[in-house]
Parts: C-alpha cells; structure tokens; sequence
C-alpha cells in the first residue's frame, strides 16, 4: 500500500506540471501586453520595470515559467488588479467557504445516492425504482443554476425558511448544498443501481444464497459492498463535477468562495486573481481523483495487487 | 426413508419447461451421479433442490422435493434459508467466480459456521483452518487469511467444498465441481470430495456430464435427457446391462485403456434445445432403435428389476 | 447513411421517441421561423411596462426593460441550438478525426493523444470552458470555442475506442493483410462504423452543450446585449426575483424542456441502433 501510494504521488507531478503551464500561458495567450494585463491601469514607469525585473518578463518564456512557478510554490500568487490585495490572501478568504460547500456537497450525494441507488436497485422495476429513475433522469439533465434558483425562489422567497443568499450562517449553506447535491445524487444513484443489478446476477451471489445467507445482508454486506467500487470510481473521475457544480451554485448564491471569486475576477478581466483561482481548482480535482484512487484500491485487494 | 427424494418435479421459467417429471431419491450418505449432456437440465436440478429457481426466475410448477420428511417447496423461504448452507449445501460449477473476490476466503468459510452453528469469530476460524487441513490445503492458516485471487482454481474449489461441509450438512449438491478446472486436478478435486462424504458420512449428488466420473465415484446413477429421467439404477447395474439407448451411448463415450484407433463413439447430434422438444421420446431423432411408437408416445419412467428406465424398448432386455 | 431508416421508424413507434422527436421538431421550428412566430420585436424596450405579469398582452409576461419574455425565449432558441449545434459539430469533427488517426496509428501520437485526454477527462466542462473564456474573452464565438474544446475529450476518446475495436475484427485485418492503404481502410471500413455512436454521443452532448452555454451567459461570459440568450435572460432576472419571478422561471423551463426531449431523443436513438454497449466502450 505504502509504495503504490508512493508511485501514484510521483504520478501527480507530470500532471500537476502539465496544468500549471496551462493556467500560466492563459496570460502570454491574452491578447495584449501581458505586463498591461498584469498591472493596474496607470501604473508608473518604475512599476513596470519593478515587475518585469521580479517576473523575468524579458527573458525568454521557459524561465518565465520557472520563475512563476516557484513564486507560486512559496505561495506568491501576484497581487491583484482591481481588489489591490495579494492573490494568496484572496484566496485564503475564500477557500474556506468553497471547502465546505463543496465536501458538504460531496457528502450529500454520496450518502444519498447511495442509499437511493440501493433501493431502487432492491425494488428494481416497481413503482419505487420507476420514480427513482425519473428523477435521476431530471436531476441530471436539468441546469443546476436554474434549480438553485428555484430552490431560491421556493425556500426562501416564497416560504422564508432560508437566507436568500450569502454565508452568514449554517442555514444558508442549506440550498447550494441541496442544488450541487441534486446533481450528484442523481449520479451516484444511477451508477449505484446499475452496479447492484449486475453484481446481484453474479454466481458468488448464488452461491451466498445458496450458503443461507438472508437476502437482506446479501444485498447491504456483499452487493452493494461490490456496487461501492464503480461508485468510487466515478466519484473519483467526477469530483471535479462536484467542484464545477461549487463554482456555479456559489456564483447563484452570491456566497463566497473560489467559484464566485473567479467569475467575478474573469468579468473583470483581473487575470492573476483567474490564475490563482483555476491553479487552486485544478488542485483540488487532482487531490480529488487522488484520494477516489485511495479509496478505490484501499477497498479492492485486487487493485492494491495489480498496482504494486 | 430416502434422504432427498424428487417426485416428478416439473420446473417452469416463463412459458418454457425445461423439467418434467423428474425423479429420482437419494439415500443418506449415498453419493448419487446426475448425468447428461449439456442442455439436459442437470443444474437446473440442481437449482430446484437448493430452492433458488426465484434468482433466475424459475418456479416448481408441480411435483414435490422432499428433504428428511420436509416438503421443501412447500416451506417457508425463511425456514428453506435456514437449511441452506446447513443441512443442504451447494459446490458450484466454477470456483473462479464462486467466491467474493474482496473477502477473504476464510472468513467465507467461517461464515457459514458462524450463522448456522452460532459460533464466535474465532472458534469459527479454528474450525475452518481444520476443515481446510483435512481438504489437505497447505498452510491452511495463511490460505485463510488469503484473498480468492491469490489462489489457483483448484485452491478455490477446495475452499468452496470447505464452505460446504462448515456447518456438517446432510446433503451435499454439487454442480459439475471440476468442469471449470484444468484435467490434471479434476481428478483430485473428485477424490478429495468422494473421500469426505464416505467419511463425513455426507449424502453427495453429484452432477457431472463425464461417465467415467460415474464409475469411480458414485454408487447410483440418475441419466438426464432433455429435461426428462432417462435411466436410474445403480453403477454396476447401468454399465453391465444399461436399459436406455441414450445411457448405452453415454457409456460409449468413456476413454478405456487399449481401445483401437477411432474406437472412440461419441453420439450423433445434438440435445435439443427447451424451445423446441420434439414430440414423443425427446431421444428419439438421435436413436439407432427409435421404432414409429418413439416418435409419438412420450416414455413413462417404469421401474426395472433394478431401477428405472424411460424407453419403449427398456423391457426386452439388450 | 450512418443512420439506418428502418432504425429511426423503431424510434418513432416507441411513445418516448415519438413524444421527444415532436417536442423537440416544434423546438427547432419556433427557433427557425422566430420572426414570424415573435409577436414582438426582442429588443425593444418599453420601460412603462417594465415587470409585466404573464397575460394576454405578454403571455410570458415582460422582463425589467420592458420587452417581451415569450419573443425574447424563442429568439433565444436561436441562440441555444445555434451555438449547442456548432460547437458540438465542431467538437465532433476534430475528435473524430484526433480519435481515429490515435487509434489507427498508435504509437507516441495515441500516447500523447490519450494522456492529454486523460487529463481533461477529469476536469468539469465548466471549469474547462472557464479556463477558455479566460483567454478568448467573454463572447459569443469564444463560447463555441470553448464549448468545442471541453468537449473534445469526449470524441477522441469514444472514436478511438470505436477504431480501436473494428481494427481488430476479421475483416478489417484481412482488408489490411490484402495490402490496402490506410487511407482505404480508415475512410471506406473503419469510420463508416465508427460513426453512429459518434453521432447519437454527440446528440446527447448537444443537450449538455446548451446548458453550458446558458451557464456562461448567466455569468455574463456567453452572449452579449442585446443578442437574447436563455441563460443572460435569467441572469438579469435574478434583480427581479422577488417581483418578477418569471423571468428566472419561463426561459429555465425552455432549457429544460429542449434539454429533457434531446436526451430522451438521443436515449431512444441508442435503444433503436442498439449501441448502447458499443457507446459504455468509451
């Protein structure tokens, strides 16, 4: 276990390499000056030059891209145009709130889907597993921006029951938690279904029915244990969707967080700030299929076997 | 009192019957073959005993499976789940597929004892390392802890005979156990199986599509053919006077030692598919002997001086 | 003829491809003859009738410029197929073309081909679009392209998948061992074949697509003033919510309804042709 973490850790620096250099050339693709594009308007002679000099902006590109990512492995993620405070400060307000919406979401839909999944799965072609599939089917095709907004519209202009929008407090993190989570629900519900269905026709099933093994824990300890795996690894691939999800809902409900930071940031064209955001995002949808790969192999002795 | 007896056990899935009528017991401690080519419905007998026609949508649709006294398709499902893996257990056809692949094996073995017998943890596990010992698998305490990929399959299909005798059933059903396995430990596998139920004292049906297996292990003989008993009778009877057209080509089919050069029989045709039986005797397209009456009257199973045999001719002795 | 006839009059005879196919042919028509149907011009501002309920003047009611919400959704079908139809045709193309030259040719290319896809795979479309935006700038062309490029993985890879596959069948090999060239082979055998779970994979994107697209016009990334756009529309409407909620509420439902009756389309589509097992291979 401890090598194959090692080798999937070693595995993360190509890739990490590969994302940082594409979220560094957004700036050289810009059109424009990228120095003006760095700078805020009306910056002195003296500002200019004090920034090619700390960039390296008149050397040739590679060791521009040396020198920003080793600014960025300290943490100095420039300074931002239009807010005037450090990127790294920015986001340091701000990943806190995207954290917890986004593992709260993350937590919603897995526990949900699950639990969902199974039953559609264990009462499959009822009235119950008919009525699961039309609101996978719903929740999946419907834009989750729009339902944040009817959730808004719904909970807390019509019944109150909710804050309309920002992070004050725990309840207002109710609805964007629900509108990323429907999504995700709906996800892990289908793959949790089609997986039980299919592991439920294996012989080893058989032969649990056949040891006197009641139908009950068949399906919770051996069945659904075996669905886990496909869930996992779906959940690993797609917890960027989770993220991408986070971005949006924030954006809906005006909270903060990296999401709205960046939509914000991106209208108004504050390019390291947008840097700073996608470098933080891409990390965390890594760390993400990291931790599912874990998880994944953690659960299935054959995978810590063949990765070895 | 027979152990297990079947009394002309019809089996419906849909609008088929792949079983009609079949017949046959099965005395405690007697090791009983079931044989028959592929499509005769050997396993399907094999479900219908266990009580798990449901799982691929099949159901008795007349007849009576009486285990002990119990009419079993009459019981229950609760009361059947408590037999099953206790009083009556099953060795599948293929050990690769048979076992959880992220459990461990022992604990599916120590499963077994652990709900039936109500055993703790670790007794459960001491008893199924000895039961893995005397199944003569080496290291058994380290198997034990072994994940079903890290065995061989013939490892695997000792760990499911070891699941199968955990909680000392009466009855053991086994599915072809050596099919999926390679020809050198078939015969092991067999022998291992034939050693523990003469001295667990275990009744064995034993279901297997290879004549020879017959000879060596078993002490009576129910032939299959397209869903119908063709012969029963003891092993000595069946291959010294077999009354069945059908059993004597299955017996032609056995490799014996010195046999000239193409002296080898295999049988002509095919076993028809359950869709499309034909009428009368369901041998009758493949049978040298089949008279105009095959085509149209189906055979009932009429007893011999030593067993039974389905077939017009079955009384004019061969 | 990727798409056999007999196949798509399967489609039709089942209620849920019949039901989709109308729904979405109705779709397609409004956004076709939207000057005609519009009973209003889409710009046109009247601010005395600004916030309107829906009724009979303005059956969806009237956003917060006073224009009319029902002319304003159906030029936005303009919009959402225009843009959800090009980007994925473009997207569609290229990754076909990535996806069957990797297959095909193996070796570094499919290397490089299959690890830049890999990567992308796991990053959100959204968060892919985002990045792109960042560089083209907010606009209507530049949501194509971008909309084009996130969803580019999703072609290579299914076509290569596909390609991958059919190389390996009989025929193919006994095409390939009788001396034809490769363009012979990849033009004439393998993407006549590869192209139907291509084409119904690309159906379903549009559906996708066009939420992406309506998700950066809510940001104020898609299409700019006065070109209407579904989700620009509820953008604006978020001001209103607690006056006019139909603004928020009519174009959403016009997303979802094209987007339900695509998916359900394309789902059908796959039941039709059977592929469905060929299409998981991606």
């Amino acid at each position: 276990m401890a090598l194959f973490l090692i080798r999937r850790l070693l595995l993360l620096i190509p890739v990490f390499l590969a994302v940082s250099l594409v979220i560094f050339m957004i700036i050289r693709f810009v059109p424009g000056d990228p120095i003006d594009n760095l700078l805020q308007i009306g910056s002195t002679e003296e500002q200019k030059t004090a920034m090619i000099a700390a960039y390296g902006l008149d050397r040739a590109l590679p060791v521009q891209y040396a020198i920003w990512l080793g600014k960025m492995l300290q943490g100095d993620l420039g300074e931002a145009i239009i807010l005037r405070q450090p990127v790294s400060t920015l986001i340091a307000q701000n990943l806190p709130h995207s954290l917890i919406l986004g593992s709260l979401a993350l937590a919603f839909s897995t526990l949900v889907g699950i639990a969902t999944g199974a039953l559609a799965a264990s009462f499959k072609d009822g009235w119950l597993d008919r009525l699961v599939m039309t609101l996978i089917l719903l929740g999946s095709t419907l834009p989750s921006f729009w339902l944040g907004l009817l959730m808004i519209l719904l909970f807390a202009v019509q019944l109150g029951w909710f804050p309309v929008s920002g992070a004050r407090s725990w309840s207002a993190l109710v609805l964007p938690v629900l509108t990323i989570g429907i999504g995700g629900v709906a996800l892990v519900a289908r793959v949790t279904r089609a997986a039980m269905i299919e592991i439920a026709r294996k012989d080893f099933v058989t032969m649990l029915h056949a040891k006197g093994v009641p139908p009950l824990q068949i399906q919770l300890g051996h069945v659904l244990r075996h669905a886990l795996l496909p869930v996992v690894t779906i959940l690993s691939l797609r917890i960027g969707w989770v993220l991408g999800g986070a971005v949006t809902i924030e954006y809906v409900f005006a909270r903060p967080g990296l999401g709205s930071l960046l939509i914000t940031s991106l209208n108004q064209r504050d390019y390291p700030v947008v840097q700073g955001c996608l470098l933080m995002l891409a990390i965390a949808v890594i760390l993400g299929t990291l931790i599912g790969d874990i998880v994944q192999a953690a659960m299935d002795p054959r995978l810590r076997e063949t990765l070895r | 009192m027979a152990l297990l007896d079947l009394s002309d056990v019809t089996v419906s899935i849909g609008v088929l019957t792949p079983l009609d009528r079949i017949a046959f017991s099965i005395e405690a401690g007697e090791i009983v073959g079931v044989v028959g080519e592929s499509g005769s419905g050997k396993s399907l007998t094999a479900m219908a005993v266990m009580g798990l026609l449901p799982l691929i949508g099949g159901r008795i649709t007349s007849g009576a499976v009486r285990f002990a006294d119990v009419e079993l398709n009459r019981l229950p499902e609760r009361d059947y789940r408590a037999l099953r893996g206790r009083r009556i257990a099953l060795i599948s056809q293929n050990p690769m597929t048979s076992l959880d692949p992220i459990r461990r094996v022992g604990e599916q073995i120590d499963q077994v004892s652990m709900m039936h017998l109500g055993l703790g943890a670790e007794r459960a596990r001491l008893r199924s390392v000895d039961m893995m010992r005397q199944l003569r698998i080496p290291e058994a305490d380290v198997v034990h802890g072994n994940y079903p990929h890290q065995l061989s399959g013939g490892m695997k299909q000792r760990i499911v005979i070891a699941m199968a005798l955990a909680a000392d059933p009466e009855l053991i059903v086994a599915d072809e156990p050596t099919t999926a396995l390679d020809v050198t430990i078939q015969a092991q596998i067999i022998q291992i199986m034939v050693e523990m139920a003469r001295r667990k004292n275990v009744a064995l049906m034993l279901i297997t599509h290879d004549m020879g297996v017959v000879a060596q292990a078993c002490d009576r003989v129910v032939v299959l053919y397209a869903g119908r008993v063709a012969e029963t009778g003891s092993v000595e009877r069946i291959f010294a006077a077999p009354r069945h057209p059908y059993t004597k080509s299955l017996i032609g089919c056995i490799p014996v030692e010195g046999l000239p050069p193409g002296g080898l029989k295999g049988i002509d045709g095919v076993v028809p598919g359950v869709a499309n039986y034909p009428t009368g005797c369901r041998f009758h397209p493949r049978c040298s002997l089949a008279q105009d009456r095959c085509k149209i009257e189906a055979p009932l199973l009429r007893a011999l001086e030593e067993g039974a045999a389905a077939c017009h001719l079955a009384g004019d002795p061969p | 003829m990727t798409i056999p006839s007999s196949a798509l009059g399967r489609l039709l005879r089942t209620p849920r491809g019949l039901g989709a196919a109308i729904v979405l042919a109705i779709i397609v028509l409004a956004a076709i003859l939207a000057p005609v149907i519009a009973p209003y011009d889409y710009a046109a501002q009247n601010l005395r009738n600004a916030n309107m309920d829906p009724g009979a003047l303005h059956w969806l009611g009237t956003d917060e410029f006073g224009r009319d919400l029902f002319s304003r959704i159906i030029y936005g079908a303009r919009t959402s197929l225009a843009v959800g139809v090009t980007s994925i045709s473009i997207s569609m193309v290229c990754g076909m073309a990535l996806g069957a030259a990797a297959g095909y040719f193996g070796g570094a290319f499919d290397r490089v081909v299959t690890m830049v896809v890999d990567l992308s795979w796991s990053f959100p479309e959204i968060l892919l679009a985002l990045i792109l935006i960042a560089i083209l700038g907010p606009g209507l062309a530049s949501t194509m392209i971008a909309i084009s490029i996130a969803y580019l993985a999703q072609f290579t890879r299914l076509t290569r998948a596909q390609v991958m596959a059919l190389k390996s069948e009989t025929y193919v090999e006994a095409t390939i061992s009788l001396g034809a060239g490769s363009g012979h082979v990849l033009f004439r055998h393998l993407l006549p074949n590869a192209v139907t779970p291509v084409i119904v994979a690309g159906m379903l994107a549009t559906g996708d697509a066009i939420i992406l697209e309506a998700t950066l016009g809510f940001f104020g990334l898609g299409a700019q003033p006065p070109t209407p756009s579904w989700g620009a529309m509820m953008s604006s409407g978020t001001a209103q919510i607690f006056i006019a909620p139909w603004i928020i509420i009519f174009p959403g439902l016009a997303i979802a309804i094209t987007v339900i009756a695509i998916n359900l389309f394309g789902d059908a589509l796959i039941d039709a042709l059977d592929i469905r097992q060929r299409l998981r291979e991606g």
